[in-house]
């Protein structure tokens, strides 16, 4: 009671406010109205879903009042209800970077095979529909003092990033190479404002289309891009390509160099059992088939919380912050992610390859 | 009602072993037909419940500025009790049972959930979840059973402080929700000794209830009324009916539950070994359903699916109706009671039971002259 006296005083409005809708907050009530106002709780509204080929699709989302901005190269974790259920990945932002925080920003989308995420944006998202968001983050992104000789290498859905590097910075350098790779013309995303500043003379293109010639590999560059040693590069594209270079640019001990993304998707092992990490104890410990993480916990001495052990009360569930789990009841998977509120019931999931909670 | 194992003929005599697995495998089956179709609508149905519940919570508060305009009382009053009961039945005990934690939204999830009651949502979901929904109608571990303050049972010894158990049961349905507040604290197990009394855990979790019903006193019985200005006293009029009404129909519902005859209880020694289609069988003959339109189902929180919660308290609520048919066949099947019947017959049901097991079992029967007593000769239910 003293705290909320004292609460009154600094805030009369707000905490009166408080009091009247305990034990829900303002924002709450204001939030059937307007849920892009809080800025606490980020969110975004799709404003448009343009086709860029057969299997992409650019989303134009409206971001709400917190929204602070992003640097071009960076990434936005989007939050999705597919089928009723938050899905979280993170997308590469492809609009233009501007000082001021602008009220629209868009990430490109390319299905992928399975892709719950991928496949609801680009096949079923519709204008108007609320997303939930982070702020941009990642550091794929240019240096303030721009570089003299720039090389970004792609391949696929890699452009994304490169594109919104591109979009914000093209004038302010000199000398850019853009070695991109698709499987045909018409699957290279952004491919007319690609060749359109190819054209204009703002960067040198080299397309390659891997449905007629072999991919691209590091050692190519000798031909392709022959100083390629003297440039600034950022690549972003499939693991194996980046392995590839990232291994190629270190043998040349260029790798201050290179700058590399990755879109990486979560490995659902096939079998049952397996690693688990329990992230604040700081505990690592192998599973056999069959044991619960709740078991394996106790174990193992961490304190886990748990109620009935039998999956009704959900007094055990704990954030699931990578790796997979299994439902021993049904063998249904559920992926984790870093503070996705991933949670998951200990008592009657199993470790499906790997897992991390957060405990 | 007497526990099913001191009856003198068992309701479930003719079932085998196989039979109860067999059972068990058929509501698993319904249970994973739900989870195979979960998604969209559900995740809006809970959605547009909880939008349309605040709507009505700030539109009904807003109307009560005014409540000394005699409509406005009325219509005030009306539309926040409606939205108190919402909010604790299809709402808050929904969610805190995990039942939208699928959706994983951090705003609608058992984990983050507060509501507006007394008890404090983390000691009702352990008082309820863990130890209501697990050891359903076990008599000496469900404190559901009357709530430590009653005799619902007549295998509970009966004390003469039982004689007032239609007094105790009308007081706890006036406030029903520190009732739950105080059952959820164990209050009559804590204070008995001076040594449990000064527990710190008990005193942490006494504080926080405490906390809780002074902010919400706060809201209902200060600073509503103090925003309404003249109407500051018939504002406090109607928060009070409000939270009375709901505490009322909360009560009644919860009591429809469990309490009804027909319901059947169990021995603590029953459940040793208990395999997953015995605890079915145990929670298809603990519940009892209320029959009703829509509307009932909805402001009962689909308690009214007392059968089909118990059986799958992490199903979505929306979907009881659904597999209620489905489960009503297989009491058929199996040759089992599904106890329902409309709202005031299950509590006026429930109300003849309290005030009948006021007074010690044989009471009737030597007041009517050496009838034959309800319940004498022991059936182990193991060995039928």
């Amino acid at each position: 009671m003293t705290s909320l006296i004292a609460g009154t005083a600094r805030r009369p409005l707000r905490s009166i406010a408080q009091m009247v809708t305990q034990p829900l907050v303002p924002r709450d009530f204001i939030d059937l109205i307007d849920p892009l106002g809080s800025s606490r709780d980020l969110r975004g509204r799709i404003d448009a879903v343009t086709a860029e080929t057969a299997d992409a699709a650019t989303i134009r989302i409206r971001v709400g009042r917190g929204w602070r901005g992003h640097q071009a190269g960076q990434y936005v974790r989007i939050g999705v209800d597919v089928a009723g259920v938050r899905q979280w990945r993170t997308y590469s932002i492809t609009s233009r970077a501007n000082a001021k925080a602008g009220r629209f920003i868009t990430i490109t989308v390319k299905t992928v095979p399975d892709g719950v995420v991928s496949n609801y944006l680009v096949r079923r998202a519709k204008a108007g529909t609320l997303v939930h968001l982070d702020q941009a983050c990642g550091d794929f992104t240019l240096p303030a003092t721009r570089p003299a000789k720039v090389l970004f290498l792609t391949a696929g859905s890699g452009i994304t990033p490169v594109m919104g590097m591109l979009r914000s910075h093209a004038d302010e350098l000199a000398d850019v190479v853009v070695v991109h790779s698709a499987p045909t013309a018409d699957d290279v995303v952004f491919g007319t404002e690609l060749r359109a500043l190819a054209d204009t003379g703002s960067v040198r293109l080299v397309e390659h289309h891997t449905a007629k010639s072999p991919r691209i590999t590091a050692a190519d560059l000798d031909v392709l891009v022959p100083d390629w040693a003297d440039r600034q590069t950022w690549a972003c594209g499939p693991a194996a390509l980046l392995d590839d270079v990232e291994a190629h640019w270190a043998r040349h001990d260029l790798a201050d160099r290179l700058h590399t993304e990755r879109f990486t998707a979560p490995a659902v092992g096939g079998g049952d059992g397996g690693p688990i990490s329990f992230t604040r104890t700081g505990s690592t410990i192998e599973t056999e088939p069959g044991a619960t993480l709740l078991e394996a916990g106790e174990n193992a001495g961490v304190l886990m919380p748990s109620g009935c052990r039998m999956g009704v009360c959900f007094g055990c569930v704990i954030p699931l912050r990578n790796g997979a789990v299994r439902d021993v009841r049904n063998g249904d998977v559920t992926i984790g992610a870093p503070d996705a509120g991933v949670l998951v019931q200990t008592c009657i999931s199993t470790v499906a390859g790997s897992c991390e909670i957060d405990i | 009602m007497t526990a099913i194992q001191n009856k003198p003929t068992s309701p479930i005599a003719h079932l085998t072993d196989e039979d109860v697995e067999n059972l068990g495998r058929e509501l698993d089956a319904i249970r994973q037909r739900v989870l195979d179709t979960r998604g969209e609508d559900d995740a809006r149905y809970i959605r547009t419940v909880i939008k349309a519940q605040r709507g009505l919570e700030a539109g009904s508060r807003a109307v009560l500025l005014f409540s000394l305009f005699p409509p406005a009382w009325w219509l005030g009053t009306a539309g926040l009790s409606a939205a108190k009961i919402l909010e604790n039945m299809e709402i808050g005990h929904n969610v805190m049972h995990g039942q939208w934690d699928w959706m994983r939204d951090p705003k609608i999830h058992s984990t983050t959930w507060e509501w507006d009651n007394a008890s404090t949502a983390e000691q009702w979901k352990h008082s309820h979840n863990e130890d209501h929904h697990t050891y359903t109608n076990v008599l000496g571990k469900d404190g559901d059973l009357g709530y430590g303050i009653m005799r619902v049972d007549e295998d509970q010894r009966w004390t003469p402080f039982h004689l007032g158990q239609p007094l105790w049961n009308a007081i706890n349905a006036m406030m029903f929700q520190y009732g739950i507040a105080a059952y959820d604290l164990k209050l009559g197990k804590n204070l008995k000794t001076a040594e449990r009394r000064a527990n710190p855990e008990f005193r942490a979790r006494v504080k926080s209830t405490l906390r809780k019903i002074g902010k919400q006193s706060l809201r209902d019985y200060v600073v509503h009324p103090l925003l309404s200005g003249p109407s500051a006293v018939t504002t406090f009029t109607a928060n009070l009916t409000a939270n009375v009404v709901r505490n009322v129909w909360t009560h009644s519902v919860i009591m429809c539950g469990h309490f009804p005859e027909g319901v059947q209880t169990f021995t603590k020694a029953s459940i040793d070994g208990e395999t997953r289609g015995e605890w079915y069988l145990r929670q298809m003959l603990g519940s009892a359903n209320i029959s009703g339109s829509r509307l009932m189902h909805l402001m009962s929180g689909n308690l009214s699916y007392q059968i089909e919660h118990h059986l799958f308290p992490d199903l979505p609520s929306n979907r009881y109706g659904e597999i209620a048919p489905q489960v009503k066949d297989l009491f058929d099947r199996y040759g089992l009671t599904y106890t329902t019947g409309p709202l005031v017959k299950q509590v006026a049901s429930a109300w003849r039971k309290v005030i009948r097991l006021s007074l010690p079992n044989d009471f009737e029967r030597r007041l009517l002259g050496g009838r034959a007593p309800v319940s004498q000769r022991k059936v182990d239910v193991r060995a039928a």
